[in-house]
């Protein structure tokens, strides 16, 4: 009988810490390969498909900052949750609401036209998407719930609330039946920021905005140097007179109205209208944006365009190898699993003991397993 | 080299070095225990006594060095061998589960499987003829530390070992408590029994020990009899060179000073079962005192601390006044902008965040008090600000750092707490709360940061110190008050304060009969 132990390191490396992410995506490519090899497709080709041709054509690009600008935005949020150790994972009910509040206005009044419509738009998504993320803020502080449950689960009803808004309420009574609110009209449609290049829309500018914004929240603000301690250290924070309830709230409401910018910049930027889906589940796939950028703002931004990328892959493969398109998620998931993995290893070393040995184990010795949050 | 050089010795160390990275924390380190002696390890913090006690026990292994145990080489691999060779050890910080019984708990780590009632048998004849009474049924959680410390002590003499370790066996007692720990030593050491006593307290080695090793940076420097030393030359053996001896001058018309610090009749109920409740404590501490809290740990001095500090709020607000105004509502950051300022007794993760640079911590206690000079326009940091403010207090404490502004945790814990005083008494505050001022804190540190704070009260503030240091709170204090069990003495003036008077209240006898004593007097 065998058992594994994770000892905490005395020291992190400070090289690899940096280096985590690029060894995760390197394992990511090395399980790939053998993914690909197993369903009989040469490895070297598939990745070319995969990697290189989605982004070797400048309107290539632009899908990609369209992919990229809510996994930004929303990840960037998520990273202040996260640093002040506040499990937001209901980041995607988030983007459904901010793009619902946003959506009221081409949809209930659609004669209303006008350069305002647009700034209204924009903010009653982030308004939606604070106030959804208020609601296991209020749980959490009132109740002392887990947050990570409440915010889960409010992803579906926050889908199921969608699909119904679109089948009946909302529903275009001039759209044959579909499922869908009609067509926004001209003034509520997100730019595009070189409409002769390609599709790219202002939705990538607010969600580099947004990194640059937070960078600076965190790293030269007092609320940031908050956010750092109550995270770190909370008995620390509770000396330096922060109040923890407080920050759930700035957590949630930051990070909601970001990722509700992200809702309604998609739907009033790409798609145009409301439909039943309108995520192929970009909230979830911040989270992996969040951590492979280090949870740091500008990490984020690249961290985002590589997995906005897996998405594009994704399409690509489909189409060209005729693998389907949640190969797509294997490669996130794999991401996240192997930048976990490798955080992990930075703060703890894996000891194998055998069971004849373990009885003499100093007990103080062992540290109980890492949590997510060590991941950090 | 010692003369006991025939085979009496039971343990002899030769050479043992044990380093961590860069740092050397015991250099070949010779060490004899005779059978039957009483033989002390002193050492400042971070002598590498600690290091030493652990290859010992078989927790470290040595990187080079050899073992000799009654003559024979031995490798103490862990402390399962250390046990079985006979070596025993009672730490600083107990491994006692506070909702089982005693007996229970000596189970856990026998791991024979013996039944309970038996071992709760054999540990209450052991207590008793040792002179360690003590109920093997009672829940841990409702024993005094002394008596948990029984426990511990009972749980080593239960494997009947040669070498018995004890790791500052008296930091949590009463003077009466370690008075009677110390004829169970002298017991045991008449029954040829040896002990190896790390202590820091040179009085007490004085008193009981036969002989003396004593480590300066991880070497040692020298051997000795305690009895014909003297403490102070003790302590210059283990710090190197003269400790300043601190200076109290006394103070005139404190009568008629006006209260900075009030505390009228503070309850608090206890937040967990094996929290202590606060009852009905009153003080005041005028401008230009110092008042020393003396108390076994945890008798309510951490809930006293959070209480008056403001990191728990009192429904009452005038149970807390600072500079006259009622502070009992204030959050901490209200109470430090009327001029208090406080120092916990946990550096790390309490007093400073492990892995923020000194700067941050500096802001951590600050960012409200000199919001001015350290927080722009819209909440931004001055850095520069914050960096040089941090580097004043980095030179007037002398914080001894391996960079220009290193993480807390890369601190040793004395050289945190110097800059975590630095800090609050750069503020000048009014009013200052110290939980524990020098735990763990060099000598030479420690009479500076006692220096600094009597100081900070002859310029006019009100200074409240809580300390588990007797020796400490007799060197600084103006009066001593004792907590026991959530209740607060009256202060006795330092003139009136004895070791025993104080012990006596630390015990738990009853305040009305000190103050008694006190008036008569």
């Amino acid at each position: 009988m065998m058992r594994l132990e994770l000892v905490k390191r005395p020291q992190r490396s400070a090289l690899f810490s940096m280096l985590s992410p690029f060894i995760a995506f390197a394992l990511t490519i090395i399980a790939g390969a053998v993914l690909f090899a197993l369903l009989g497709v040469n490895p070297l080709n598939a990745f070319k498909i995969y990697f290189v041709e989605p982004i070797s054509q400048v309107w290539q690009l632009h899908e990609l900052a369209i992919k990229a600008a809510p996994l930004i935005l929303i990840a960037v949020g998520l990273s202040v949750c996260y640093k002040a150790n506040i499990w937001n994972i209901g980041a995607e009910g988030q983007f459904i609401f901010g793009a619902i509040f946003g959506s009221a206005i081409p949809v209930l009044f659609p004669q209303f036209e006008g350069p305002l419509v647009l700034p209204l738009m924009l903010l009653l998504g982030m308004v939606g998407g604070a106030a959804y993320a208020a609601i296991p803020a209020f749980l959490k502080t009132r109740f002392s719930t887990n947050e990570i449950l409440t915010s889960l689960m409010l992803v579906y009803v926050a889908q199921l609330f969608l699909d119904w808004l679109v089948r009946g309420p909302w529903r275009d009574p001039q759209g044959h039946g579909f499922p869908q609110t009609i067509q926004f009209g001209d003034s509520a449609v997100l730019p595009e920021l070189m409409p002769d290049a390609g599709r790219a829309n202002w939705g990538f500018v607010f969600a580099l905005v947004a990194a640059v914004l937070v960078w600076i929240l965190m790293g030269r603000m007092l609320k940031g140097f908050e956010v750092r301690v109550l995270g770190s250290s909370p008995r620390a924070g509770r000396f330096a007179g922060f109040g923890l309830n407080r920050m759930v709230f700035f957590a949630f409401l930051l990070s909601g109205a970001l990722a509700g910018l992200a809702g309604i910049s998609e739907v009033s930027g790409a798609i145009g209208q409301l439909q039943p889906v309108i995520s192929p589940g970009y909230g979830f796939t911040a989270i992996i944006v969040a951590f492979l950028g280090r949870l740091n703002p500008l990490g984020i931004i690249g961290a985002g365009l590589v997995l906005a990328l897996t998405y594009l892959g994704g399409e690509a493969v489909q189409s060209a190898l005729g693998i389907s398109d949640k190969v797509a998620r294997v490669f996130q998931g794999m991401l996240l699993f192997f930048v976990l993995g490798c955080d992990t290893l930075i703060h703890y070393r894996i000891r194998l003991i055998g069971l004849a040995l373990t009885k003499q184990e100093p007990a103080a010795k062992i540290e109980a397993a890492p949590k997510l949050k060590e991941a950090r | 080299m010692s003369a006991n050089h025939d085979g009496t010795n039971l343990l002899e160390v030769r050479g043992l070095t044990k380093i961590f990275g860069a740092l050397t924390a015991c250099d070949h380190i010779d060490l004899n225990i005779a059978k039957g002696e009483i033989h002390a390890l002193l050492g400042e913090n971070g002598a590498g006594k600690s290091t030493l006690v652990k290859m010992l026990f078989g927790s470290l292994e040595p990187n080079s060095g050899e073992i000799f145990w009654n003559g024979q080489a031995v490798r103490i691999t862990s402390p399962g061998v250390a046990k079985k060779l006979g070596i025993g050890m009672v730490f600083q910080h107990f491994s006692l589960f506070e909702a089982l019984t005693a007996a229970e708990n000596i189970a856990l780590s026998l791991d024979d499987g013996s039944p309970i009632s038996s071992i709760a048998a054999k540990a209450r004849a052991l207590s008793y003829s040792y002179g360690l009474p003590l109920d093997p049924e009672s829940l841990v959680g409702d024993l005094s530390v002394g008596e948990r410390q029984r426990i511990e002590i009972i749980r080593c003499l239960l494997q009947t070992p040669q070498l018995i370790i004890l790791d500052e066996p008296t930091s949590v007692l009463t003077p009466q408590e370690a008075d009677k720990l110390f004829e169970t030593l002298e017991r045991l050491r008449a029954e040829g029994k040896s002990i190896l006593y790390i202590s820091h307290r040179l009085e007490e080695v004085k008193r009981i020990c036969d002989r003396a090793t004593v480590l300066r940076h991880g070497k040692v420097v020298g051997h000795c009899n305690p009895r014909e030393e003297t403490a102070a030359s003790l302590a210059r053996m283990m710090v190197g060179n003269e400790v300043k001896a601190v200076v109290r001058a006394p103070v005139d018309g404190i009568e008629t000073a006006q209260p900075l610090l009030e505390i009228r009749s503070l309850n608090r109920k206890p937040a967990t079962p094996f929290s202590i409740p606060l009852k009905n404590v009153s003080l005041n501490v005028r401008a230009g005192e110092v008042i020393g809290i003396a108390g076994v740990a945890g008798n309510g001095q951490g809930e006293f601390f959070e209480s008056v500090s403001g990191e728990v709020l009192q429904q009452d607000s005038a149970s807390v006044r600072i500079r006259g105004k009622d502070a009992g509502g204030l959050t901490i950051t209200g109470r430090r902008l009327l001029g208090a300022a406080f120092v916990p007794e946990e550096r790390l993760g309490h007093g400073a965040a492990p892995r923020m640079k000194l700067s941050e911590n500096l802001l951590l206690s600050r960012h409200a008090t000199d919001g001015k000079a350290f927080v722009g326009s819209g909440g931004m940091v001055k850095g520069a600000a914050v960096y040089a403010a941090a580097q004043r207090i980095i030179e007037v404490m002398d914080v001894r750092k391996s960079a220009p502004d290193p993480e807390a945790a890369a601190l040793s814990g004395g050289n945190l707490q110097k800059f975590i005083v630095g800090r609050e008494l750069d503020r000048r505050p009014s009013v200052m709360v110290v939980n524990q001022p020098t735990w763990g804190v060099d000598a030479g540190a420690a009479a500076h940061i006692r220096q600094a704070l009597i100081e900070l009260s002859r310029s006019g503030s009100a200074v409240l110190v809580i300390s588990q240091d007797l020796d400490e709170l007799f060197e600084i204090s103006d009066a001593i008050a004792v907590m026991h069990n959530g209740e607060l003495s009256k202060p006795m003036p330092i003139a009136d304060a004895t070791f025993e008077k104080v012990g006596l209240l630390m015990g738990g006898a009853e305040p009305g009969h000190a103050e008694h004593t006190l008036e008569t007097a």
